[in-house]
């Protein structure tokens, strides 16, 4: 049986960083997935700040990954408003279609 | 615990929340009231921040010292001037809603911890109660489909760059076991304790900083959310949040991380030269004045960056200038640009100016300063901006920088002239608008300071040179 170390947690959130980037540029489809890449982003902070907190035996990170948390509710939830406004002017919210600006 | 320090932020909150609940329970339109409630709060923190002590407060995780009174009274005069030009556009093109202040003093709140931030944590809340309060105002007027679109995409990109800044300051805390900008400083002294960890997680955190000041290749979104938003909105964007971040940066780079210089140096001349030929070259074909004016901060940021780069105290003194100098042309310009509304319509391109020197010669001769002091010519304040960056950078032997920024100067002044040949020589278009009193005001009052900073540059520098002294303490 393999001990669970640092290292593969900090794998683990790189994975999710890489993730949740790639789900920002490669996505073609829809703007909620783009949320959750975001979201993705933020966890994979955390699991860092988390992971970092209990190996250095220091309650800061800890505190930093609360903060986080509810700074990515507050950010989802604005998020989901800016949505919401842009699918009644717009009538969609595929990404291929927020091109009004461009050059 | 000194809680004191941190009195401007308090008031200005406080103010904040009394004006939402005044603006909530008050049946008619309090509009005008919540605006004047709000400069009136930009008033008295730039007081208390003024007159304030300086020192450590919150364990360390705030500090009050001239940086930072610098940079915050510098962003209470940016959120000012836009506030006093949101009030009258937003009523003629129908969104004077009494949020708009509001949103604009909470976001301001958040700038002003951002510049007070001594701590990886602080600076985060900072960021992002900055942050969040932008992406309303972005898509403010929310039934413009090119206002919602603004919105969404500074929403996006800047939730990425937020996502990066905070894994690279995970990685700086998990690599180094302290948030602490001051302690970090410490640790660094010896750069054998530098592991390749941190050094990723410092590149991280210049990568999110970039985004926040626009630099070129975190830039894509300043023309767009720049055009989309509401006007009112883009000076604000592009005046006080542009001070805040660099103000994060230089404290951020040039203190806690100023023993690695080395590893991150190399990667602020490269986004200071992309910024600065970006802002010259693809200005050159816009139409819309607003894309023209987003193009423009960002290269005015790549030469603010020089400064960063040399990482002396002249090179520091020379960014706070730039910033200062920066604001109030910015500030005006947008003024300007504000006036341009025909029948209650916002008209936002460039040939809409043409002839405007017959139609309102005040309106084109004020342009004409702030655009004779955008391109950096003598004896406009935008001269003496680059001059100040110019030297240190040949100071620090950082030849390069100066040479380019030289030469694309010169290039950016191209698009600058050509606005003001377009007042001045094209056939007359149909006139604007009355412009407001408190449009004059503004485009007065930053044009003056423009035109004749040359008369009374002293305490700007000396000022500056408190202020960036601190960092090199």
């Amino acid at each position: 049986m393999m001990d669970v170390g640092l290292d593969h947690y900090l794998v683990v959130s790189a994975i999710l960083l890489v993730l949740g980037i790639f789900g920002i540029f490669l996505n073609r489809k829809n703007v909620i997935v783009i949320l959750m890449s975001i979201e993705l982003i933020l966890l994979a902070v955390n699991l860092n700040f988390v992971a970092f907190s209990a190996a250095l035996n220091d309650l800061a990170g800890q505190v930093m990954a609360m903060l986080v948390l509810t700074v990515a509710a507050a950010e989802a939830a604005i998020g989901l408003a800016i949505v919401v406004v842009y699918f009644r002017n717009r009538g969609s919210i595929q990404v291929e279609d927020v091109n009004l600006m461009k050059g | 615990m000194n809680w004191t320090l941190a009195l401007p932020e308090i008031v200005l909150a406080c103010i904040g929340m009394a004006t939402l609940i005044f603006g909530v329970l008050r049946k008619q339109d309090s509009t005008l009231l919540c605006t004047m409630f709000t400069i009136g709060g930009f008033v008295i923190a730039g007081f208390l921040v003024y007159t304030g002590n300086y020192g450590f407060g919150f364990h360390g995780q705030f500090v009050a010292d001239p940086f930072s009174a610098f940079n915050q009274v510098l962003i209470l005069s940016g959120a000012a001037l836009s506030t006093i030009l949101a009030l009258d556009w937003n009523r003629t093109q129908g969104i004077a809603r009494f949020e708009f202040p509001v949103l604009m003093l909470f976001s301001t709140v958040g700038m002003m911890i951002m510049a007070s931030a001594s701590n990886l944590m602080t600076l985060y809340l900072g960021l992002e109660l900055q942050s969040l309060a932008l992406y309303v105002l972005a898509s403010f007027a929310r039934d413009d489909l090119r206002s919602s679109e603004a919105g969404l995409k500074y929403f996006v990109l800047s939730g990425l760059a937020s996502g990066l800044l905070l894994y690279g300051m995970s990685l700086v805390y998990g690599f180094s076991g302290t948030m602490d900008l001051a302690s970090l400083h410490e640790l660094l002294v010896q750069p054998t304790s530098a592991s390749p960890g941190l050094v990723v997680g410092i590149v991280f955190v210049l990568v999110g900083l970039a985004f926040k000041v626009s630099a070129v290749p975190f830039h894509m979104w300043t023309p767009d959310v720049y055009e989309g938003a509401p006007t009112p909105v883009t000076v604000f964007f592009a005046t006080a949040p542009k001070v805040a971040a660099m103000a994060l940066l230089l404290r951020v780079m040039g203190t806690s991380f100023a023993s690695l210089v080395g590893a991150w140096q190399l990667l602020v001349i490269i986004v200071s030269i992309c910024s600065m030929l970006l802002g010259a070259v693809a200005a050159i074909g816009q139409t819309n004045i607003k894309r023209l004016m987003a193009y423009s901060s960002i290269g005015h940021m790549g030469y603010a960056l020089i400064g960063l780069a040399v990482g002396t105290s002249s090179g520091v003194r020379g960014v706070l200038i730039y910033m200062v100098i920066y604001v109030f042309m910015t500030a005006g310009t947008f003024g300007c640009i504000l006036a341009m509304q025909r029948k209650g319509k916002a008209v936002e391109k460039i040939s809409d100016l043409a002839g405007l020197a017959s139609n309102d010669p005040m309106l084109a001769m004020v342009l004409t300063v702030f655009m004779f002091s955008l391109a950096g010519i003598p004896p406009m304040s935008g001269f003496f901006a680059k001059l100040y960056i110019f030297l240190a950078a040949v100071q620090g032997g950082l030849w390069t920088l100066a040479v380019v920024g030289v030469l694309t100067s010169v290039i950016g002044a191209f698009y600058y002239i050509r606005i003001i040949k377009v007042m001045y020589f094209d056939a007359p278009a149909e006139r604007f608008d009355a412009r407001p009193a408190s449009l004059s005001f503004v485009v007065a009052a930053t044009g003056l300071f423009t035109g004749f900073f040359f008369l009374f540059p002293a305490p700007f520098v000396s000022a500056a040179q408190a202020a960036a002294a601190v960092l090199f303490r």
